[in-house]
This record gives structure tokens, sequence and C-alpha cells, in this order.
């Protein structure tokens, strides 16, 4: 009924201890997801690896050239209360921020949000929407996966048995780009999103849409990002009727399901009316 | 399954114990410790019934394994009155009615007392938002949001 733990002092004997414990390995950071699944019985892991030790995995950076990184091991408060980070993007803190309460913010981390892939969380949509490559290391090895890619399926990621999150890595944001996080919530205010949005977009000098990201939470198995919102919006001047015909095409792209958020055909509407203010937001200041 | 030996603060004394590796930090306090004034409600972190300080932030007992308070400083209701501002804060709730039938108290107090440590001039938005997380299903939150108001280091004359 119970499992064994252990805190490795390095990223390397990490990997090591969750590649040898094979699929009922599982690494513990904050312990909000894992030891709610835990006492659920959803989750029996027969081996619990530590990540409390791993100091280098904390932290925000800035990276030459406008980036920005986040540690693994790094709180949801951390991040939302870091001054790079609203300096990177003040879109970007406001997703952290909307993660239930200031409680699990202080105990839950990014890599732990990400490794849990569940489809209602806030930080995976805007961080796509940021074009966000997540670093994996596999002993002394390292990887990185665009964070779209990390996603499979509810709770499920590709990562392999013996690999762990260490950061998670921003590219500088295109020139002239502004970002929103929108979090639609009928019924309390620490709820998961019954429908959320990310969007990112750029506006050239001509006033045309030179860059759009658009990328949605739960309304689907995974963060969904909609390709045909994207399209529609690049090379056009960004007018009212262009962005309610470009949030429109959203209801393509999603596959939203029942549950006690809403139904699947609520949340296709919501997901169109959710977008467009995103998008109406974020190109209100660029009118002029 | 493995135990191990952790060392923490609890209240401002030393506190060492074995533990087995899926105690949470809720059991080891009130079935161990019997510190029973930390509340179990909802068990997934959303009532916030079981707030207590980890190095002076609120956490969820209920999700917390014990293994990750190993040297750290732990702070429950126990051990509220003597942070500064602690009875001040506990005065306040009777004063202005921030309880009913008090099961929520403990961890709304906690929350609170690190609220005001963080921001001991915070507004009203600022201690909706913070203590958004400890429900409550008496008092109809007025109460509570008095009671912090007037519990303010800069309120003086309300206390």
């Amino acid at each position: 009924m119970t499992f064994d733990y252990v805190a490795p002092g390095s990223v390397a004997e990490a990997c090591d201890l969750l590649e040898r414990g094979g699929p009922d390995a599982h690494a513990l950071a904050g312990g909000t997801a894992l030891m709610l699944l835990y006492k659920q019985g959803l989750l029996r892991p027969e081996k619990v690896v530590g990540l409390s030790r791993l100091a280098e995995l904390r932290g925000v950076r800035r990276l030459a050239g406008g980036g920005l990184w986040l540690g693994a091991m790094t709180t949801h408060r951390a991040i939302e209360a870091h001054p790079d980070v609203a300096g990177f993007s003040p879109a970007l803190a406001k997703a952290f921020a909307s993660v239930a309460t200031i409680r699990i913010r202080n105990q839950a981390t990014i890599g732990g949000n990400l490794a849990h892939a569940d489809p209602a969380q806030d930080p995976p949509p805007m961080l796509i929407a940021f074009d966000a490559e997540v670093e994996i290391a596999h002993g002394a090895a390292k990887r990185a996966l665009p964070l779209g890619e990390l996603f499979r399926d509810v709770f499920e990621t590709a990562l392999s048995p013996g690999e762990l999150i260490v950061g998670i890595r921003l590219p500088p944001l295109p020139t002239g780009a502004r970002a929103t996080y929108l979090k639609f919530l009928p019924r309390t205010e620490d709820d998961y999103a019954t429908v959320s949005v990310a969007a990112r977009v750029a506006v050239a000098e001509d006033g045309r849409c030179s860059d759009a990201r658009v990328c949605l939470g739960s309304v689907g198995s995974t963060p969904v990002r909609s390709q045909a919102v994207e399209r529609a919006l690049v090379g056009q001047p960004l007018t009212d009727r262009v962005l309610a015909e470009a949030a429109a095409l959203v209801v393509g792209d999603i596959d939203p399901f029942d549950d006690v958020r809403g139904t699947a055909s609520y949340k296709r509407r919501m997901a169109e009316v959710c977008t467009r203010r995103a998008l109406a937001e974020i190109a209100a200041p660029m009118a002029h | 399954m493995s135990t191990h030996r952790i060392r923490f603060t609890l209240n401002g004394r030393a506190v060492e114990r074995e533990v087995p590796a899926d105690r949470l930090l809720l059991d080891l306090l009130r079935e161990d410790l019997t510190l029973t004034g930390t509340k179990e409600g909802c068990g997934i972190g959303v009532c916030g019934l079981c707030s207590v300080l980890v190095d002076d932030e609120v956490l969820s007992a209920c999700l917390l394994p014990a293994v990750l308070v190993d040297g750290r400083s732990v702070v429950t209701i126990e051990g509220l009155a003597d942070r500064p501002g602690g009875t001040a804060l506990q005065d306040a709730f009777i004063t202005h009615g921030g309880f009913q039938c008090g099961i929520c108290t403990p961890g709304q107090l906690i929350s609170a007392s690190a609220l005001l440590a963080a921001s001991p001039r915070a507004e009203e938005a600022e201690v909706r938002e913070w203590m958004k997380g400890n429900l409550c299903r008496c008092t109809g939150y007025y109460g509570i949001l008095r009671a912090i108001a007037a519990a303010r280091p800069a309120a003086g004359a309300d206390r």
C-alpha cells in the first residue's frame, strides 16, 4: 500500500532511480498532485524519488537575447512574484497566479504541473503560446521538447522512465508582441477553468498581424493550440470583424468533454467567446 | 516501505521523529504529536482547514509528506500566539465575529497571520485574494475580513 522514498543529491542519480523503478517510480516535487492521486487510490507508486535536494532546479533566470528560464522545482508562487517573469510578460505572471490558491501555489512546482499533464491547468496553454520548450534530463543526457509535444493525453506525457523535467525555456518575444491569459470561471475563483485561452499576438508597423499563437485549456485531453485561429489572424488588420471571424474557427480545433464544469457544447460556445475576448483584449491598445 | 528520521522546528521547538515515507504532515501533527488544532476538512488541498506555515509560507498539511519538512520550520495554530501580532489577530477574530462553529478558524488564523507578515498594510482586495483558499460555511466571510482589517499592525486603534 505504501512506497519507498529516496531523495537523491543529483539529477543524474534521480534519473537513475526513476529508470530502475520503471513505471511504478514517480518523482515528487511539491506533492500536491502526487499525494492527491495517492490518497485517492489513483496512483500506487512503489518508489517515490524526492527532488527537494536538487537546488539547481529552483529559480528564474533571464536568458541572453531576452528569453526566460524557469527551473522545474520553482513554485508557482515564486514564478508569479518574480520580477523577471512580469518583465518578460505580465500575462505569464497572471497565468501562474490564476492557479488555485496561494497555499497551493506555495507548494506546487512548474515541473510537477507539467509532468501531471492535467489539461485543465493554467500555465501550460500560456507557456505553449510563448513557444516554450521543456528541458528533459536522462542521466547525463539532455533533450529539449516543444511543450506542446510533451502532453499525450489526460495525465500522460511523452516522458520515458528515467526522464526528468529539469526546466522550461522560453525564447525571446517577437517584436511588437502582446499576450493575455483569460480564464473562464463560472463557479468559484479557485476552481479549474471551464475554458481558458492563452494568446500572444504581434502587430507589424503596417498594423497587420505578423505573428499569432492561440492555445486553450480545458477543451480536450491536452492543451490545444488552434492553428486555424492563428492562420486567420496573420496578415490581417486586427479589426473586430477579423477577430470575431478568427475566433469562430477555434471550434474546429477543440474536442471538449462533459464534466462538472460544463457540457461539451457549452465549452465549445464559450471557447469561441473567450477566444474573441482574449484577442480583443490584446488588440485594443494596438489600435492606435 | 521506507521510514525516515526527520528533524524540524515545530512552534519554536526542535522535534525529531521517525516517519513512514507516506506519512502526511497533517497526520504527523494530529496523530503522532497530538497537536489537534490543525483540522482535516476536504483532504484534497481545497478547503484550507489544515493550513500550516512551513518556513513562513502557508501550505496544506493534508497534501504535504512529512519527509518534506525535514530541516524546516513549522508553525501550527498552537504556535500562533508566539508570532508577532498573533494574539492581536486572535482578539480581532473574537471582537469582529470572525467565526461561528470554529472548525475553519485555525486555518483562517494561520493564513491571515502569514498574510499580515508578508503584507502588513494589505487592502481588502489583497486580503480577499489571499484568503480565498480558506473556506467558511458559517460567517459569510465579512466577520473574517473585518477582523483581518482590524488586526493589521497599521490599524492600531481598531485593536
